[in-house]
């Protein structure tokens, strides 16, 4: 294991970081990774989202996951509600769509209407 | 019948079962034993088990205990993946006592799917279910790693998230650095899968 120590500055510094910016979460991401999800490539879709939250070092973002949602044909599935707004459900994110997705709808706080799922 | 390209995927779709289940603790061991030509991946849950009706079902396709959709895919394909590569795949389970799912390989076997890529899926395991403590053994021959996510868990507290972009270089450098320790001491490419 790393240095536990290191892990103890990383929090101060993300919690330093927290209250500058003044907000709690900023954005939940969901993605769903039931059987269905994980064959479409759902593990590499979130793989992408946390790789780009790194790289871009965007804070205050909640990454969690569910399992299959009964809309298995628009698999690989991803759900993101940046702050109190409503909930998007986008379809078919492959990892060529996530830099786009997290650009657009969470730093720009605008949703991608072509990849919305249409229920 | 491949849905999944590599184990991880695997690794991931029975850990996600435990989950559903309700585990909060999971052990996923992975050995590798060059020696006896043998690759073992076990995943051991406290989530709620499983009746032994379903039990004697579980590794058959049209068998699920999901109500979205009429058919549980998951557990058939590593079965079937294990039996295809000169391994074998067991489930153990009781209602409330949790339960262990354990697929062989043949280490060599032309067949075996490779590991893949073992630290995103670990990743999305760890960040995607913050409440739940993973305890992640990979031996290589003589060596060994070992990653819990509840002392990092303990460390960060309630209010700094495990996707902060910080943490997750940690977790993954933490990963990374486990693996290939393992990997250069037994003299072989974990990552790779071979």
């Amino acid at each position: 294991m790393k240095s536990l120590e290191e892990l103890r500055k990383i929090k101060e510094r993300a919690l330093e970081r927290r209250k500058l910016s003044g907000e709690g979460a900023r954005a939940r991401i969901v993605v769903a990774m039931g059987t269905c999800g994980i064959a479409a490539g759902a593990r590499d879709t979130m793989s992408a989202i946390l790789g780009e939250l790194e790289k871009q070092d965007i804070a205050n973002v909640i990454v969690t996951q569910t399992g299959c949602i009964g809309l298995c044909e628009y698999e690989p599935i991803v759900q993101i509600q940046v702050g109190d707004s409503e909930t998007v459900t986008y379809g078919n994110i492959s990892t060529d769509r996530v830099p786009t997705l997290i650009e657009t709808h969470i730093v720009d706080g605008e949703p991608v209407e072509a990849w919305k799922v249409r229920k | 019948m491949t849905v999944f390209r590599d184990l991880s995927q695997h690794i991931l779709d029975i850990v996600e079962n435990s989950i559903t289940a309700g585990a909060t603790l999971v052990y996923l061991d992975i050995v590798e034993d060059p020696a006896a030509n043998q690759m073992v991946i076990a995943v051991r849950d406290n989530g709620r088990g499983m009746a032994p009706e379903m039990l004697i079902q579980v590794a058959d396709p049209w068998v699920t205990t999901r109500t979205t959709r009429k058919v549980g895919l998951g557990i058939p394909f590593l079965k079937q993946t294990a039996e295809m590569c000169g391994g074998n795949f067991k489930v153990e389970s009781k209602p409330r006592h949790g339960a262990l799912i354990q697929a062989t390989f043949a280490l060599d076997h032309i067949d075996r799917p490779p590991l893949g890529d073992l630290i995103g899926t670990l990743l999305c395991i760890v960040v995607g279910n913050s409440q739940l403590d993973l305890v992640y053994d990979h031996r290589v021959g003589e060596q060994a790693f070992t990653f819990r996510t509840r002392e990092i868990r303990d460390i960060l507290g309630a209010d700094v998230p495990l996707s902060d972009p910080d943490v997750l270089g940690f977790i993954r450098n933490a990963l990374a650095e486990g693996l290939s320790s393992i990997e250069s001491r037994a003299g072989v490419d974990v990552k790779a899968g071979h």
